[in-house]
């Protein structure tokens, strides 16, 4: 297959697309519907939150839910994953806590970054999901690094990276697939083209006619795919983390998808591309995926409402009680910036303490520009 | 006790705790099979084969990114910048990563790793290969800056560093990498990070340095002695987290202080020093604090000899705070 040849698994109308080969995961159909309808309502419940003030930042991830979970379900558990900052489904995907996922983004005592990090920058060592930083790109080759010294160890696990097509224009994404094809590193490089970097387009990142074809230069194969197809991003991943378990070294899948969404809270997408986000619809990764379980007769109405229901209680539920915790401690801005708290530091903690007190209240004015 | 430069004690530290821990990794660029360009990883590839020493593609960023990723993972690495004048492309991985993940992740994510790095005038290598970027990284919190001056400080420090749970950034001053020996004990020892050490003992003035600056603060205390004037030497070792206490200590025994840094003078570590001398012992000052540092320009090819702080330059600034 060519690189800008696009694997597929499901057509638009849900049906089997002809002659490709299915892997035989019927039996967790209805558990990847249901993290991709999670993922969906987790976005918008979190939008809401954001548009009432109550939290100060959101990146949503709307319509790219096909990419986020299939990817992740192809992962094992003792596999490390650095992902981007727009894939919650991930994260849902691999048992990170909802509770913890939305004190993150309150940045409140119950967040696991004690508040360090601004929403959406979850970090979960147990579910060895790697922390997110806002720079793009950093992530690639530092994934690299965890795959060698994997490697080095015997470790079964491998490396997954997760990026957009803005960072295949990054430095770290040609240093991450320069040393991983060097050094034949267990890893796979996933990007998201969801076809815009903020206002930017892709024709405007890169004159390259697709991501996958960059990988050649690197010397390692590079596959397109249905971004919106769950089943053909999970064959695809499968396929590369089998390649780089058994040592074959790394592959670059590219996730042909669409950011529906505003870039951040911060954004209004009208300024640059209209309504082109409306095309894109109708070509709904849940809803192809639906299709295709309504077709086996795996799926009804009733059962999606009892769904919707279950889920929006789940989500509730972790707002609720997420948002019940209180602001982080004011020591906390001072710990995790060295293993043991130095001497500058505990003196600035204790003259803050002794000059202003500790009840400090933050400013309901302050608002992120992006 | 055998006699090393701080370009042996620096591999013999790789050596010893490559020995001790299988965790510890090297990697960089030409740090395999030729051992370093400064010679610093000599004989280690054929010790400790090609997956700890590993020579990677030209791509600093690269370098730390990927020690970062095994780090993380568990693993202990020292990356070297082959001159610290090439940190730059690295510096993102370096202030927006290394620093930040045990900070952004809440503790649950840590870097202990140790980027090597020769910095410094003195070789005759134009700008690119002689200057002095400790600033870039005192002032970023979450790293660990340390310079060493001497071969027992080099092996001691190194390898408290390398079992350090915090990133250090360790710059070795390359203009000294080969001079005098000194005798290195070979059983395993450590000097502690955040330590200064007082070099020269004396009553009349504090000169503050660290690195190459250290043998030339120490010649010019020699020419103001045979003034009559007696000056401590003050060796920081470690720049971030610094030690505070011997600071002032020094500087409220002596009531002068001339500080001396080969970086550029404007915004420079000495700037630093000054502002806490200034906010915590001011009153202990009998005349006002002397810079002696590099001048605000690039560092200049031909030149350099006059750039780089001397022991006359020193001497002048001692004569200065001791005739006010």
């Amino acid at each position: 297959m060519s690189t800008t040849d696009m694997l597929q698994i499901l057509s638009e109308s849900g049906k089997a697309v002809r002659g490709a080969k299915l892997r035989h995961i019927e039996g967790r159909y209805i558990e990847i519907y249901e993290h991709m309808l999670r993922t969906r309502l987790l976005d918008e419940r979190m939008i809401n939150l954001q548009r009432q003030g109550r939290i100060g930042f959101y990146v949503p991830s709307t319509g790219e839910e096909a990419a986020q979970i299939g990817s992740a379900l192809a992962a094992g558990k003792r596999d490390w994953l650095y992902p981007s900052y727009r894939m919650p489904g991930s994260f849902v995907v691999r048992g990170a806590p909802l509770t913890a996922m939305v004190a993150n983004c309150f940045g409140n005592e119950a967040d696991l970054c004690k508040g360090h990090q601004m929403p959406v920058h979850y970090a979960f060592a147990k579910q060895r999901l790697v922390s997110i930083s806002s720079p793009i790109g950093t992530q690639i080759v530092q994934a690299v690094g965890t795959a060698m010294a994997q490697k080095m160890k015997g470790d079964k696990g491998i490396s997954w990276v997760f990026f957009g097509d803005g960072g295949t224009s990054s430095n770290d994404f040609h240093s991450g697939l320069n040393f991983a094809g060097v050094w034949k590193a267990p890893c796979v490089f996933v990007c998201s083209n969801n076809q815009w970097a903020i206002s930017v387009p892709f024709e405007k990142q890169t004159a390259s006619e697709s991501v996958a074809i960059k990988a050649k230069a690197y010397g390692m194969p590079g596959v397109r795919v249905d971004g919106n197809d769950v089943l053909a991003v999970f064959q695809a991943c499968s396929e590369a983390a089998e390649r780089a378990r058994k040592g074959d070294g790394p592959t670059l899948v590219e996730l042909m998808t669409y950011r529906r969404g505003p870039h951040s809270s911060s954004d209004d997408p009208t300024r640059y591309r209209g309504n082109q986000a409306d095309d894109w619809m109708g070509r709904d990764p849940i809803l192809r995926f639906r299709k295709h379980l309504e077709l086996q007769d795996l799926w009804s109405e009733d059962q999606e409402q009892e769904l919707v229901e279950r889920l929006k209680a789940e989500i509730n539920a972790a707002v609720t009680e997420a948002e019940k915790a209180p602001q982080p401690a004011l020591e906390t801005m001072f710990v995790d910036v060295y293993e043991k708290v130095p001497p500058h530091l505990r003196e600035q903690y204790e003259d803050l303490v002794q000059h202003e007190g500790t009840g400090h209240e933050p400013d309901p004015d302050a608002a992120f520009p992006l | 006790m055998p006699e090393l430069t701080i370009v042996q004690a620096v591999n013999h530290a790789l050596r010893d705790e490559m020995r001790s821990d299988e965790d510890v990794v090297i990697l960089g660029e030409d740090v395999g099979v030729n051992g370093g360009v400064f010679r610093c990883t000599a004989d280690l590839v054929e010790e400790f084969g090609e997956d700890r020493v590993i020579d990677t593609p030209l791509s600093e960023s690269g370098i730390i990114g990927a020690a970062i990723g095994m780090a993380l993972y568990g693993l202990r690495p020292v990356p070297e910048i082959q001159f610290s004048d090439f940190i730059w492309p690295a510096f993102d991985q370096i202030t927006s990563e290394l620093a930040k993940f045990r900070y952004r992740s809440g503790s649950q994510f840590t870097c202990p790793l140790v980027i090597r790095t020769p910095y410094g005038g003195g070789i005759r290598g134009g700008h690119y290969h002689s200057q002095s970027p400790e600033v870039y990284f005192t002032h970023t919190p979450g790293l660990v800056v340390v310079v060493p001056s001497d071969a027992y400080d080099a092996k001691g420090l190194l390898r408290a560093a390398i079992r350090s749970e915090d990133p250090v950034i360790f710059l070795e001053p390359k203009r000294i990498y080969r001079a005098p020996k000194m005798e290195v004990p070979d059983e395993d020892y450590i000097v502690e990070l955040g330590k200064a050490a007082v070099r020269r003992e004396g009553t009349d003035f504090t000169i503050t340095c660290y690195g190459a600056m250290v043998p030339i603060a120490m010649d010019a205390c020699a020419k103001a002695a045979e003034k009559g004037w007696e000056g401590e030497v003050l060796d920081l070792r470690t720049l971030l987290p610094l030690d505070e206490p011997a600071l002032l200590e020094s500087v409220t025994k002596t009531g002068r202080m001339v500080i001396l840094q080969e970086a550029p003078r404007f915004c420079g570590y000495g700037s630093e020093l000054a502002a806490i001398v200034a906010e915590k012992a001011v009153d202990v000052l009998e005349a006002p604090i002397k810079r002696v540092a590099g001048f605000d320009t690039p560092f200049p090819y031909t030149l350099e000899h006059v750039y780089m702080p001397h022991a006359d330059r020193v001497l002048r600034a001692i004569e200065e705070v001791m005739s006010f």
